[in-house]
Parts: C-alpha cells; sequence; structure tokens
C-alpha cells in the first residue's frame, strides 16, 4: 500500500480518540504493524518539518493531532473552551493519585495534611481519575487511580511517561520559586 | 513582626498545616533535614494566633500539627542516653512526610507546566467531545426516571411471585453490594438492570440493590444507558 501514510493521516484527521497503532491495523487489515508505525513516524516527521499550526502527539497509547501550544491564544477566541485549569490544591491531590496509584483517600489525605473529598469528587467528575475497587481493610475504603482522560489532558504517553520526582536536594531552588 | 501580619493577609491562605510548614522552612532557608525544631514550632504557633486573628478558620488539622511540633521540641530537649544513640532523630517524623510533600508538590508544578489540552493545546473535535460529556449527563438524568419506573416494576414482580416477607438474618449492605456490581462490570464491561436483580430476591435485597446503583452513578463509576427502542437499560462501567 503506497497511500498508507495518507490513508492514516485522515483517519487521524477524522478520530475522536487518540488512534492506537492496534486501532489503526484493525481497519487497515492487509498493513503491517511495523508499516503503520513507521507511517506514523513519518508523519510525525513532516509536521515537525513543515512546523505548521499542528503536530501529532503519542499520548495515552495513541497518536492524536494537536494544535501548537503557541496557538493556543488564538484558538481560545475561536472556540472559548471551559476553563480547565485545576486548582493548586487539585493538582497535588491528582499527582499523589498518579504517582502513589493505586491508593485510598485516606493516604491522600496523610500527604497532604488536608481532607480532599471536595477535591476527589471534582476529579472524579472530570474523569481524571476513577475508581478501582474497594480496598478489603476495616471500612473498605474505595481505591482511586487515573484514568485515560489524565494521560490525555497531561499529553503522557502512558503513567511510566511520568517525570521521575526529584529529589529533595534539587528540588530545593524550584521550590523556592513557588513559594512565592 | 508587622510586615509578616501583612503577607499572611495578602498572599498566603495556606491550604493545610504542610504548607504553613513549607513556608516556613522556606522562608528561613533552613535544611529540611535540620530543621532548627523551636524555631520552626514558635514561629508556626505564632502564624497560627495570627490566623485565628484574620479569621482564617484553624482547622483540627493546623492544632495536631502543632502538637506533632511541639512533642517533637520536647523530645529534642530531654538528654540523650549514650545507649540510646542509634535512636533516631525525633524530627525525622516530621522530615519523612515534609520529604514525601514537597516532592509531590514539585510533581504538581511539572504537571501543570506541561501543554495541557484544552488549554495550551487542542484537538480538532475539542467541542464535539465536551458535547457528549453533557448528552452522558443526560441519558443518566432522563435515565433516573425510568430508572425509578424499573424498580417499581420490579417490587411488584416480587410482591406477586411471594406474598410473605421472609426475614433473612443475613442482609447484603449497599457498599457490598457495589462491590459485587463491580465485580461483575469488571469481567462484561456492561450489565443490564434486570440482571441484577436475581428473581428469588427480597425485597430488602432488592432496595439495597438499587441503592448501590444510584451510590455508583453519584460516584461517577457507571454509566446507565436506556436503549430507546427495546426500554432495556443498561449499566456501562466508565
Amino acid at each position: 500500500m503506497e497511500d498508507i501514510k495518507n490513508i492514516i493521516e485522515s483517519l487521524l484527521l477524522v478520530a475522536e480518540e487518540p488512534l492506537t497503532v492496534d486501532r489503526i491495523k484493525n481497519i487497515l487489515v492487509q498493513a503491517e504493524k511495523k508499516e503503520i508505525q513507521n507511517a506514523l513516524n513519518e508523519l510525525s516527521l513532516e509536521y515537525e518539518n513543515r512546523k505548521g499550526g499542528f503536530f501529532l502527539r503519542e499520548v495515552a497509547s495513541g497518536y492524536q493531532i494537536r494544535t501548537r501550544p503557541e496557538y493556543s491564544e488564538w484558538i481560545k477566541r475561536l472556540i472559548q473552551p471551559k476553563p480547565t485549569r485545576l486548582s493548586k490544591a487539585a493538582l497535588e491531590t491528582l499527582a499523589i493519585i498518579a504517582y502513589k496509584q493505586p491508593i485510598i483517600r485516606n493516604d491522600i489525605e496523610h500527604i497532604r495534611g488536608v481532607s480532599c473529598g471536595g477535591i476527589l469528587r471534582m476529579l472524579l467528575e472530570r474523569k481524571m481519575v476513577r475508581v478501582l475497587g474497594r480496598k478489603t481493610i476495616p471500612g473498605r475504603p474505595l481505591i482511586y487511580a487515573t484514568t485515560k482522560q489524565f494521560l490525555e489532558v497531561f499529553e503522557l504517553r502512558n503513567l511510566e511517561d511520568l517525570p521521575t520526582p526529584k529529589e529533595i536536594s534539587e528540588l530545593s531552588d524550584s521550590a523556592s520559586e513557588n513559594i512565592e | 513582626m508587622q510586615e509578616d501580619i501583612y503577607k499572611v493577609q495578602i498572599n498566603d491562605i495556606f491550604e493545610g498545616p504542610m504548607d504553613l510548614l513549607v513556608h516556613l522552612i522556606k522562608k528561613h532557608e533552613v535544611d529540611i533535614y535540620d530543621i532548627p525544631i523551636a524555631l520552626i514550632t514558635e514561629q508556626y504557633l505564632e502564624y497560627l494566633q495570627w490566623m485565628t486573628a484574620i479569621n482564617i478558620d484553624v482547622a483540627g488539622d493546623f492544632i495536631l500539627m502543632a502538637s506533632t511540633l511541639t512533642k517533637i521540641k520536647s523530645r529534642m530537649l530531654l538528654p540523650v542516653h549514650e545507649e540510646e544513640n542509634d535512636d533516631e532523630d525525633p524530627r525525622m517524623e516530621i522530615v519523612k512526610p515534609l520529604e514525601e510533600y514537597l516532592q509531590m508538590k514539585s510533581a504538581a508544578n511539572e504537571l501543570a507546566s506541561r501543554n495541557l489540552l484544552g488549554e495550551d493545546t487542542f484537538v480538532r473535535n475539542l467541542n464535539q467531545k465536551s458535547l457528549t460529556i453533557d448528552q452522558d449527563d443526560e441519558i443518566i438524568a432522563v435515565g433516573l426516571f425510568e430508572l425509578i419506573d424499573a424498580f417499581q416494576k420490579i417490587l411488584e414482580k416480587i410482591s406477586v411471585h411471594r406474598g410473605v416477607d421472609i426475614i433473612t438474618a443475613d442482609t447484603v449492605s449497599v457498599r457490598d453490594r457495589i462491590v459485587q456490581i463491580v465485580d461483575i462490570l469488571e469481567t462484561r464491561e456492561s450489565v443490564t438492570f434486570n440482571e441484577l436483580f436475581s428473581s428469588d430476591t427480597d425485597k430488602s435485597e432488592v432496595v439495597v440493590t438499587f441503592l448501590a446503583i444510584l451510590e455508583m452513578v453519584r460516584l461517577s463509576l457507571i454509566n446507565i444507558v436506556q436503549n430507546r427502542q427495546t426500554g432495556i437499560i443498561r449499566l456501562f462501567y466508565l
């Protein structure tokens, strides 16, 4: 198939969520996975070289065409998205869940030193966090973990893609900036 | 001093005791592995007083931390005997959580600095996506009434099957029922409303199951969808 790259590009344009290689393979049955991967890499490179308004990103185990951050202001004038920014407290809670998952609420609150029921509910509503089940300890507390949506929003390929938390020694500089 | 009070009012409403502690440590530029516990405790208590003075609700968490700090401070004052030398530094009680908290704070900052979808970067169908979320909500809202209808039907069925309620000793709690439903959904992804109510259940079990379903919707554990044609209500695992 010579036009495989074009077919994949057209799929990427229409797809509602990040397309995995497997998903593309299901559509392009006769193509090899390697061919698909190569085509994706080529497309990504083309967009990089072209330096246009968008690029190809690897998120949540798939590929998705996304606009370059440089142009976010213009896009916001066009579509006026609902504000998605999370509060500092919500981000901290989300970070704890992301790094320590699966985790129960008590352990989250232990790290933050504050209760976080309201924040958890908000994160659940925004589908950043989900309930995995219940822990088999007294009280059977809910177990929380992050969602695919979380990966999509934070442009992460998978959970291993999370940046390694810094050691405290490296941290002192950056942390002092945040305190102001 | 006066300056400090001013600062509290302007930009630092501490979210929790850890935030206050981090603030004090940064302010005095002390090493978290060698905290001058007397100074920090004193400052911490002062801040608590200021916070009460300017009507910030000082929650129990703040008091708890204050007592921990005071405890560490008093333990530091106790003479250390030679043979107890290998005892842990009492300050470790506060250093370990601080370490972890600082690490998570920096992780949160790092997350925030990424190209966020819907903020820095956009996908072509973002509008459609937010639309579908609204639609989902609508399905749940409409489904709730249908849910009650379906619930009534099941109750009717039971009263036909058996006239007397048999008292059973071990009834299932709503919590247990949620776990059971999650177990089912984990293997099958979706289940019909009727399947969850086996024909031989008594009234209390039906009520428990119904409450469990409502609770799961509230926790965004499941999505409930009804087929317009068949009227079959299905639960989907999110």
